[in-house]
C-alpha cells in the first residue's frame, strides 16, 4: 500500500476501501511511520460516530453480546465497525484470535467491518494500536464502532476513557457479593450486562449488582447504571440493552458531554502517543551502543541499581539531544 | 529492501485458519492453530461451515499473511478452484494459500496447479508446517 502515497492512501480509507483500511491498520500494528502520516489526514470530529466499548472476563460473553449489538445496529440500517482485542503470549508473542468467530454471522455483510488485534504486551485491555484502529474505522465512515476488550481481570479499564458508552459483561458465577464491591473494573461501565441468565444464580447476581452499583460513588451525573439480564447466544434482553445504549447516548450528547468525551479521549490518545514517541526516540539512541547491555550486566552484578542506571543512561541521552539541538 | 527488514522486525505473521464447506471435524484445525501460536504467530480462528467467499473477505479484512484450511470432508478439488478465485477477486495475490487434512498423495500436485501454495496432509510433523511457513511468507 505504501506505494500509492499518503494521501493517496488516506483517500481510499475514507472511501471505505476495505483493503487500505486493513493495511492501514496492520502498518500501526507495526508502528511504520507511513501509519502515523495517513492517520495525520484521517482526523474524525468526536462525535459523530457513536463509540461503545465492551468489556468483562473472560467467557462471559463479550463476543455474542458484540453479534448481537451488531445485528441490532444493522436493523436500524447502521454501518458497524468492530475492534476486537485478544491476548498475546508475553512467552512466544504468539496469539489465538477467537472473537471473530463468535461474529461471523456477519461477515458476509459489507455494511460491517471486523478486525481482530493481539495485545502484543499492551497492557489496560487493549492492543497499542487499538486508538489508532479506532479512527480508521470512524474514518471509514462507520456509524457505530464497538471495542472490545480482552478477556479482562480486575482493572484493566482504558477502554472507559476511549469509548463513549461503556458495556460490562458479567455472569451469574462471576463470584460472591464481594467481587462486585471492589474497586476497578465496576467503576467503569454506564451498562451492566448480566448474560448467561439462563444458569442458575440470575435473582441473587441482579440484586448483589444492583446494591454494589447503588453504593458506587464514581458516577457520571443523573445516570444511575442500569443492569440488564441478558443471553446473548439466544439474543434474549439485547433490545434492552440497545435502549439502555440509547438512552445513555442521549444522556451523554446533553450539554456538554460530547466534548468532555473528546476531551477524555485527547488526553488518553496524547499520553499514549507521547509514551510512545519517547520511547521509540530513547530505543533508537540507544540501540546499536552496547548502554543497554553495559547497564544490564552492572545492575547484574551488583554494582548499580536499577534507578541510578536509567538516570545515567537519561543524562547521556540529555546531553546529546542538547548537542545535535545545537548542531540544528 | 529496507521495507522488507523494517517489516521483518515488528512484524508478526498472521494467519487464517478455518475450515470450509460441511465438514464437521474441527480437532485437527486447532491443534495446528495452537501450534502456530506456539511458534509465536498470531491466528485468527474463524471456525466451521465456511464458503469460500467468507474465507477471502475475513482473510482481507484481516490482512492475514496466510490462509490456512483444514479439509477433511474430501472437497478439496472442489472448494480449492473456488477460495483461489475469490483470492483472485479479491487482489489478495501475495496471501500463501496451504491446505492440510485428509488428502490423497494422487491429489497434491492438482492441487498445486489449482494455485495451493503447500499441502500438509494428515501424518504431516509439526515443525516443517512452521518452517514452511515462516520460509514463504511474501512480504
Amino acid at each position: 500500500m505504501s506505494e500509492i502515497g499518503i494521501m493517496e492512501w488516506a483517500k481510499k480509507v475514507r472511501e471505505n476501501d476495505r483493503m487500505a483500511a486493513a493495511k492501514l491498520i496492520s502498518a500501526i500494528e507495526r508502528k511504520e511511520k507511513v501509519a502515523r502520516d495517513v492517520l495525520k489526514h484521517l482526523f474524525i470530529p468526536v462525535g459523530k460516530t457513536t463509540v461503545l466499548g465492551v468489556t468483562g472476563s473472560a467467557g462471559a460473553g463479550k463476543s455474542c453480546l458484540v453479534s448481537c449489538l451488531i445485528g441490532a445496529y444493522r436493523k436500524r440500517g447502521k454501518t458497524v465497525g468492530v475492534i476486537a482485542v485478544d491476548p498475546s503470549s508475553p512467552f512466544t508473542g504468539g496469539a489465538f484470535l477467537g472473537d471473530r468467530l463468535r461474529m461471523q454471522a456477519h461477515g458476509r455483510d459489507r455494511g460491517v467491518y471486523i478486525r481482530s488485534m493481539a495485545s502484543r504486551g499492551y497492557l489496560g485491555g487493549l492492543a497499542r494500536g487499538t486508538v489508532d484502529a479506532m479512527r480508521v474505522m470512524e474514518a471509514m465512515g462507520h456509524d457505530v464502532v464497538i471495542v472490545e476488550t480482552i478477556g479482562t481481570g480486575q482493572d484493566e479499564v482504558d477502554v472507559a476513557r476511549l469509548v463513549q458508552t461503556c458495556l460490562l459483561v458479567l455472569t451469574p458465577t462471576m463470584g460472591d457479593d464481594i467481587q462486585a464491591l471492589k474497586a476497578g473494573i465496576m467503576e467503569i461501565a454506564q451498562v451492566v450486562v448480566l448474560n448467561k441468565t439462563d444458569m442458575p444464580g440470575k435473582q441473587k447476581a441482579l440484586l448483589e449488582l444492583e446494591v454494589a452499583l447503588k453504593m458506587r460513588r464514581v458516577e457520571e451525573e443523573g445516570w444511575p447504571v442500569p443492569v440488564v439480564p441478558a443471553v446473548a447466544t439466544t439474543g434474549e434482553g439485547i433490545d434492552e440493552v440497545m435502549d439502555q445504549i440509547e438512552k445513555h447516548q442521549v444522556h451523554m450528547r446533553k450539554g456538554d458531554g460530547l466534548k468532555q468525551y473528546a476531551f477524555q479521549k485527547a488526553e488518553k490518545e496524547g499520553s499514549v502517543i507521547i509514551k510512545d514517541e519517547i520511547e521509540r526516540v530513547i530505543f533508537d539512541h540507544i540501540r546499536g551502543t552496547g548502554l543497554r547491555r553495559k547497564y544490564l550486566d552492572k545492575i547484574v552484578a551488583g554494582e548499580i541499581d536499577p534507578y541510578t542506571a536509567v538516570e545515567e543512561v537519561m543524562a547521556l541521552f540529555i546531553k546529546k539531544s542538547k548537542k545535535h539541538i545545537q548542531v540544528q | 529492501m529496507k521495507k522488507a527488514k523494517e517489516k521483518n522486525k515488528d512484524g508478526k505473521i498472521k494467519v487464517l485458519m478455518t475450515k470450509v464447506g460441511l465438514d464437521g471435524h474441527d480437532r485437527g484445525v486447532k491443534v495446528i492453530a495452537s501450534l502456530l501460536k506456539e511458534a509465536g504467530m498470531e491466528v485468527v480462528y474463524l471456525g466451521m461451515y465456511l464458503m469460500p467467499k467468507d474465507i477471502v473477505d475475513a482473510a482481507i479484512d484481516e490482512d492475514v499473511d496466510v490462509i490456512g484450511i483444514s479439509l477433511l470432508s474430501a472437497g478439496h478439488l472442489v472448494f480449492t478452484p473456488l477460495i483461489v478465485e475469490e483470492m483472485k477477486k479479491g487482489g489478495l495475490d501475495d496471501v500463501l494459500l496451504i491446505l492440510g487434512g485428509v488428502i490423497p498423495p494422487e491429489d497434491i500436485p492438482i492441487l498445486k496447479e489449482m494455485g495451493v501454495h503447500e499441502v500438509f496432509p494428515a501424518g504431516s510433523l509439526t515443525e516443517p508446517i512452521v518452517t514452511y511457513i515462516r520460509n514463504h511468507v511474501r512480504r
